[in-house]
């Protein structure tokens, strides 16, 4: 049973990563980007590149992984997504579906549609018992790289002056403008940050998640419901939505494996409609 | 209680909104020839009615309430199994089995509306996607009932009223859509007409406004949303009945996504929007589909991000000037 909490808090915690980069867009931002999960498929299918094609060890495809997907957001951000912030949250979502169908449809071309693997280095795999608890290798490591973002994140965006000048920006622009503050700047920065840590969170979510072209469809609702239900405005509430949704799914999936994903849908709605603006909900102004 | 009478103005406005314009005419008229005019693309002439209806059931929530909607597929797969078990189960009449897929739906838009008349805009996304899902995983689950991945398969259609018999070139099938359709569409035609359209309206645009002159503005929208449901529904059951079959499919994230494209393409708020925009869709869809089957989802996704950021508003001038060219010529040709 505590096995089971154990792998599920491992998910949690990839899901976190990957959320957490679409709840800097999505909450800061305000900009509905259905896409996030295109960015985790980048970052997922470069690490998987960077080991076959270019022989790099696992602990090296990691930046990479990152570097590439957050290259790729700022560029797009630069180019396409820039003058879709002051639409209608509807053309947003339209806007990023059609970017998904394009990812999807692109990947499978480029690199087909089977699932892809990675070689884990030895000293990652297998799992050993403390107490009674079977813990995996790679699950104790996601943990450990998983929490250190986490802690590091929530620092950057209350402590430094990057995040405080953020949070200016977001709450109203025009003023931080007059302040002095470069605001688009600061929001390509975020956007590649946001994009950066979904790749990295594909890259360590192959071994968890699996890897194939319909990625970005199939996870999307996942990293909707850790922000949509952990609420935009800080980083504590993904975090905690992560985990119940990673354990929620892990045992449902162990326990009762004829439901399905069934049940984290029904406790998304459910969640939603206790608390439609989220669990740790600001109050809007 | 009476309503009070309304000023002549007023009145008189809402009834020049309901008058016929030739064009529309025409456009039904061009509708119903083509079966004559393309005998040999029935089946995607049937095809093209069915989108057009599940089109006109996302434009009255969309398009007339504000409604939006990303799991609108799960009211087409609601029909779309109601008919398909009303056909294998209950009875082989067509028609019933469009009233049982019509009632089921609307039913289940009933009761999940409350869940979708709370939050800001993204939770309604967020919750009609999770219904949809919902839907999908118990299709699946119950694979005794359902069919499960394989489909519902065996499903035997009897004449409809009796007297039509459906064949395999779509002829009944077209000419069955295109009723419903045309009926379901006059009945929308009445109902944004209606001082009830007019206070779907006037939610859109300013909830806050409405509510405080007076529109009961939840149990209006609730309304507006199982009405929808129950067109959904329709289009799911013609889907079911003229093909046959019904599978996971209909219940797919794919279908509300491109649902959304149609009603882009064709533009929301004025019911031929979502007709213009299937029958755009389904014909580019053709024709992509001849020279790249596989890998249609990408022009899907492209045509998306163009139409956002190309601006709708271009699309749409265009596509007005051609309806105008179109009205133009129907008069003529009525001469």
């Amino acid at each position: 049973m505590l096995t089971i909490l154990f792998d599920g808090i491992a998910y949690g915690m990839v899901l976190f990563v990957l959320g957490c980069g679409l709840s800097v867009t999505m909450g800061l931002m305000n900009f509905v980007n259905l896409a996030h999960g295109a960015f985790a498929m980048l970052g997922g299918y470069v690490a998987v590149a960077a080991m076959q094609r270019l022989g790099l060890p696992f602990l090296a495809s990691l930046p990479v992984a990152f570097l590439a997907a957050a290259l790729v957001g700022i560029v797009l951000e630069r180019l396409i997504y820039r003058p879709m912030y002051a639409k209608s949250h509807l053309d947003q979502v339209m806007f990023s579906i059609g970017l998904v169908f394009m990812a999807v449809a692109g990947t499978d071309w480029l690199m087909g549609s089977t699932q892809q693997f990675i070689r884990l280095p030895a000293w990652l795999q297998g799992r050993f018992e403390v107490a009674g608890i079977g813990i995996g290798r790679y699950r104790l490591f996601v943990i450990a790289v998983c929490g250190v973002l986490a802690v590091s994140l929530q620092w950057g965006f209350t402590r430094t002056r990057f995040g405080s000048r953020l949070r200016a920006a977001v709450d109203d622009a025009r003023v931080a403008r007059g302040l002095g503050i470069p605001v688009s700047r600061l929001f390509a920065l975020t956007f590649a940050l946001g994009s950066g840590l979904a790749g990295l969170g594909g890259a360590l979510g192959i071994e968890l998640m699996g890897l194939d072209p319909t990625f970005p469809l199939k996870f999307m609702i996942y990293f909707l419901i850790v922000v949509t239900v952990g609420g935009t405005s800080s980083i504590t509430g993904p975090f905690f939505a992560a985990m119940l949704l990673g354990v929620a799914d892990v045992v449902g999936k162990y326990l009762v494996p004829q439901v399905g994903a069934f049940i984290i849908y029904a406790l998304m709605v459910a969640l939603l409609i206790t608390r439609p603006h989220g669990l740790f909900a600001r109050a809007r102004t | 209680m009476t309503a009070p009478a309304l000023e002549t103005p007023v009145r008189y406005s809402l009834l020049a909104a309901r008058r016929w314009h030739p064009a529309e005419i025409a456009f039904w008229l061009v509708a119903f020839a083509a079966f004559l005019l393309f005998p040999r693309n029935l089946l995607l002439l049937n095809e093209i009615a069915i989108l057009a209806l599940f089109a006109l059931s996302l434009d009255l929530i969309l398009g007339y309430a504000g409604i939006v909607s990303l799991g609108h597929a799960a009211f087409l797969g609601m029909g779309a199994y109601a008919a398909g078990l009303a056909a294998k189960h209950v009875t082989a009449d067509p028609l019933a089995g469009l009233a049982i897929g019509m009632g089921a739906a609307g039913l289940l838009g009933l009761v999940t509306s409350p869940l979708v008349l709370r939050g800001t805009d993204l939770t309604r996304l967020m919750i009609t996607l999770g219904v949809a899902l919902i839907l999908y995983e118990l299709a699946n689950s119950f694979g005794s009932l359902t069919g499960g991945a394989d489909g519902l398969q065996g499903i035997v259609m009897a004449p409809v009223l009796g007297l039509f018999a459906f064949d395999i070139f779509g002829r009944t099938a077209y000419l069955y859509s295109l009723c419903v359709l045309f009926l379901l569409f006059l009945v929308a035609r009445r109902v944004t007409n209606s001082p009830f359209g007019l206070s779907l309206r006037a939610i859109r645009d300013n909830p806050l406004r409405a509510a405080a002159s007076g529109v009961p503005n939840g149990r209006r929208l609730a309304a507006a949303y199982a009405l929808a449901a129950a067109y959904a529904g329709a289009a799911g059951a013609l889907l079911a009945q003229t093909t046959q079959f019904v599978s996971l499919d209909v219940l797919d994230f794919h279908r509300s996504a491109d649902l959304m494209l149609v009603l882009i393409i064709g533009g929301a708020g004025y019911l031929y929007g979502g007709l213009i925009g299937a029958i755009a869709f389904k014909l580019l869809q053709d024709a992509i589909a001849t020279f790249t089957p596989q890998y249609w989802m990408f022009w899907i996704g492209l045509f998306l991000v163009l139409f956002v950021l190309g601006g709708r508003e271009m699309i749409h001038g265009a596509i007005k000037a051609v309806a105008l060219r179109f009205a133009r010529f129907g008069k003529g040709a009525a001469r």
